[in-house]
């Protein structure tokens, strides 16, 4: 195993993610500013001053990786689960593993689709631009002071930040209903979002071949029948996601929940009477 | 050993203490000798805690036996963007309960991103006889269930101060629960609360309350009830109108104008939702002698933005949406020369296109115009170095700088360079530069820029910028008075974060998300700094301990604590703890 050159002044990186990634990180230090880190003197700064020998014996013995379990970010490369209604797929979130060392995160809005529309509405970082709930929600319902205001304008009393618990994950998340204009947005987002989730289920099924995680091996999200998209209506009704018109789902819309298809079973026809019986 | 600090009694040395209230004055004093401390201790009125989880409550409760004040602060400033999961803790709770026990005549209580319950307002509107002051800011898991609860208890209340907390608003009214007995209050902020408050338990309560300074009502509150509420607090010095907007009638205006003038201390007005035109004159009456404006909601066009703001001449504290432009910027740099702050905030963040023309020429502007200018949050869709160095050489007494370029890694729109000079300017300019928020296309270099320069540097935010750990290495081993850092999306990883891990326990907090930090730098880091929390937002299932060390985590949350590992983690936050 090659030892990295940065070992000396961290005194730590016996890791064995700095095989298959040192040769980046090399590159990249080097390649991007010139410097020999080396001559910057990094120095692990802890109280006590351990010396390089010592914590390298130390790390060595906690850096084992343990059995077969792949490196997480090894696993979300090349990893681009889709849900049904989104036509883009790509790796928001890849570690940098395989992308250019000068930029380890490819911008969002790098991977958007060639422009059909006169508008194509932008994808959504997470919490960018930084502008806090409160201002987001109350700007929400104030009219669109410009001419095209054809889908923005309205939404009087529209749910804004709903909840979103996926079945499996640990933790919820919210959105906010008003940064999207179109249900292929809203999915590409959630899929952004819950990726990680969706991949912790597939590495649980036991896929050994880690280099060929390609589209075919994961199962399309939503039309590949492993979860579906469904939320829960002013009325307390769970629906699918996608039946209603957009502007329709979003006036009423209270939480979102991405379900396991095994359980959605029976929602589809619930969905449709009911979608009938409105109208 | 001379026994020169014994000289004095006791009470000598505690009656010079009460002069000084400065927390970093009090806490110098507590260091001098143990009996300093003894004394201090006992007489401390209030305390700041930064971080609710950097020491615990009972640890407050020992060491001030008699606080009256306290200021609690929870989760990480990014939580205000989604970026921080439901449940991940801020619980204000266990502090409740801690104070409802030891201080019976606790005042204040100051919270922001915390997680509050009815039964804690509940408790707090019981327990302290005179309980005076509650302001939450930024807080949530409470109903106005909660807020009955103090209005119907605290006799002597004098501030309610919500700002931009979520509330579960299941009537309003709980206003009525303020007796008719009531008079002490002095400042009432709903102006978070969605519904609709009860006018009549509004007026009563105003009318009641002589004292009334401040008053910022919500959006529900329609224009018209707005002239009698006035009518009933003459003595408002700032003031938060409802949605600021109704049918054009004369009468109205006329009514709503004389209400202004009415209230002759009135210096501070916001709130204008959904702002009309035909109703912003009314203010005209009154313009010379506001200080601050909050236009931030109000959707008006230009021209009568620019109208109103170039009639107040006195105005020191500007926030207002981009619908000002360049061109009502201009006219502020002409006509308000006393100008402190200004907070520009855009209209269609989300869109593709600038739906305003408003450009960097708008700050270059204010920066010329204005000599008293310190604080600037500026949200924009171009700049250049060129306009930033304009700024930072017109500006050095800047004290606080964030810009927010909306496209992320936006370059130079004149050069297609990176904005390395052009921040580098203003650290450099900036020499009492406290608080920086960058954006834009930028390299490593600027943050050696940052690192030389900006020493008193305390809180600094970085979203997609960089290139290695070099860029966080010159932060952290630059700044020397670095409290805050917080970065998104940037390639800093574990070299430069080990490498200046004794740095991080002398800051409030780190916060990292979508960097490149290992999950194996965080057991270290959690194994070898025993004072600092490394706590790890984890996103996969299973236990943390099998995750490979070359994991990279996603979110990761640092920060120095007395009061060990918090007891209130959620499942999916891990944080070290075997040998």
């Amino acid at each position: 195993m090659s030892v990295p050159e940065e070992q000396d002044y961290v005194g730590l990186t016996e890791l064995p993610s700095m095989e298959k990634g040192s040769d980046k990180f090399s590159q990249r230090s080097n390649g991007t500013t010139g410097l020999n880190l080396k001559a910057t003197e990094l120095r692990l700064g802890l109280p006590g001053s351990e010396s390089p020998e010592r914590d390298v014996a130390g790390a060595g013995k906690s850096a084992v990786v343990c059995g077969a379990k792949r490196g997480f970010s090894d696993t979300i490369n090349g990893v681009s689960a889709k849900w049904a209604l989104s036509g883009n797929g790509g790796s928001e979130t890849s570690l940098g593993k395989d992308s250019m060392p000068n930029s380890p995160k490819p911008l969002l809005h790098e991977k958007k689709q060639p422009q059909i529309s006169a508008v194509p509405p932008k994808e959504q970082v997470v919490g960018w631009p930084p502008i806090r709930s409160f201002r987001k929600n109350s700007m929400a319902s104030n009219p669109q002071k410009n001419g095209d205001d054809e889908a923005e304008a309205e939404a009087k009393g529209g749910c804004l930040y709903v909840k979103v618990s996926m079945d499996g994950a640990p933790y919820l998340r919210k959105v906010d209903l008003k940064n999207f204009t179109s249900y292929r947005l809203l999915s590409s987002a959630l899929e952004k979002m819950f990726r990680c989730f969706t991949i912790s289920q597939c590495g649980s099924h036991g896929i050994s071949s880690h280099d060929n995680l390609s589209e075919s091996r994961l199962k399309d999200l939503l039309h590949g029948s492993e979860y579906v998209l469904t939320y829960e209506d002013k009325d307390g009704d769970w629906m699918l996601v996608g039946d209603v018109p957009w502007e329709m789902f979003t006036a009423s819309c209270k939480r979102l929940r991405i379900m396991k298809s095994s359980e959605a079973i029976g929602l589809a026809p619930r969905a449709m009477e009911k979608c009938k019986s409105r109208n | 050993m001379p026994r020169i600090a014994y000289a004095f009694p006791d009470e000598v040395l505690e009656h010079v203490f009460s002069f000084i209230h400065s927390d970093q004055d009090r806490n110098a004093i507590s260091l001098v000798c143990k009996s300093w401390y003894e004394i201090e201790r006992w007489c401390r009125r209030s305390i700041f805690v930064g971080n609710c989880y950097a020491v615990s409550p009972v640890m407050v409760v020992k060491r001030f036996p008699k606080l009256r004040s306290i200021s609690l602060k929870g989760k990480p400033h990014f939580a205000d963007f989604n970026l921080v999961p439901e449940d991940w803790g801020g619980y204000a709770c266990p502090w409740i309960e801690a104070m409802a026990s030891a201080y019976p005549w606790l005042e204040e209580i100051r919270l922001k991103r915390m997680v509050l319950t009815d039964e804690s307002l509940e408790l707090i509107s019981k327990s302290f006889k005179n309980f005076q002051v509650l302001v939450l800011s930024s807080c949530e898991g409470f109903s106005t269930d909660g807020l009955a609860a103090i209005a119907a208890n605290c006799r002597n209340l004098r501030e309610l101060d919500l700002r931009e907390s979520e509330v579960e608003d299941l009537s309003g009214h709980w206003l009525s629960q303020f007796p008719d007995s009531f008079t002490s209050l002095v400042s009432l902020n709903i102006s978070c609360l969605g519904s609709e408050v009860s006018t009549c338990a509004l007026e009563r309560l105003l009318a009641g309350c002589p004292n009334l300074q401040s008053l910022r009502l919500n959006r529900a509150v329609p224009l018209e009830k707005l002239v009698n509420l006035l009518g009933r607090s003459p003595n408002l010095v700032e003031l938060g109108t409802g949605a600021y907007t109704s049918e054009m009638q004369p009468d109205v205006f006329s009514d709503l104008s004389r209400a202004f003038v009415g209230c002759k201390q009135l210096k501070s007005l916001s709130g204008f939702w959904d702002a009309m035109p035909y109703y912003l004159p009314a203010v005209y009456p009154i313009s010379s002698r506001l200080t601050s404006l909050n236009l931030s909601y109000a959707t008006t066009e230009s021209p009568y933005l620019v109208k109103l703001v170039s009639e107040c001449r006195n105005l020191q504290r500007l926030w207002v949406m981009d619908y000002i432009e360049d061109s009502g910027l201009e006219a502020l740099a002409v006509s308000c020369k006393d100008l402190r702050e200004l907070r520009v905030f855009p209209s269609d963040p989300f869109g593709l296109e600038p739906n305003v023309a408003l450009t960097e020429r708008g700050l270059v502007s204010v920066s010329e115009g204005c000599p008293e200018l310190q604080s600037v949050l500026y949200f924009c869709r171009q700049m250049s170095n060129a306009a930033l160095v304009t700024i930072a050489r017109n500006r050095p007494n800047m004290t606080r700088f964030r810009l927010c370029i909306i496209e992320p890694r936006k370059p130079d729109y004149l050069t297609l360079q990176p904005l390395d000079a052009g921040f580098g300017a203003i650290v450099e300019h900036c020499k009492n530069l406290r608080r920086l928020s960058l954006s834009g296309l930028l390299t490593d270099r600027v943050f050696e820029y940052i690192g030389s320069y900006g020493k008193k540097l305390e809180m600094l935010s970085v979203a997609f910028a960089g290139d290695s750990d070099l860029g966080l290495h010159y932060v952290l081993s630059g700044c020397d008075n670095l409290r805050k850092l917080e970065v998104r999306d940037c390639p800093f990883g574990d070299k430069a974060l080990l490498a200046n891990a004794a740095k991080l326990e002398t800051m409030r907090s780190l916060w990292m998300s979508s960097c490149n930090v290992s999950f194996g730098a965080c057991k270290l880091l959690g194994q070898k700094m025993p004072r600092l929390n490394v706590e790890v937002i984890i996103d996969e299932r299973g236990p943390p301990d099998s995750m490979p060390e070359s994991c990279l985590v996603e979110k990761l949350y640092i920060y120095r604590t007395v009061a060990g590992p918090r007891m209130d983690m959620p499942g999916f936050v891990w944080r070290y703890t075997g040998p």
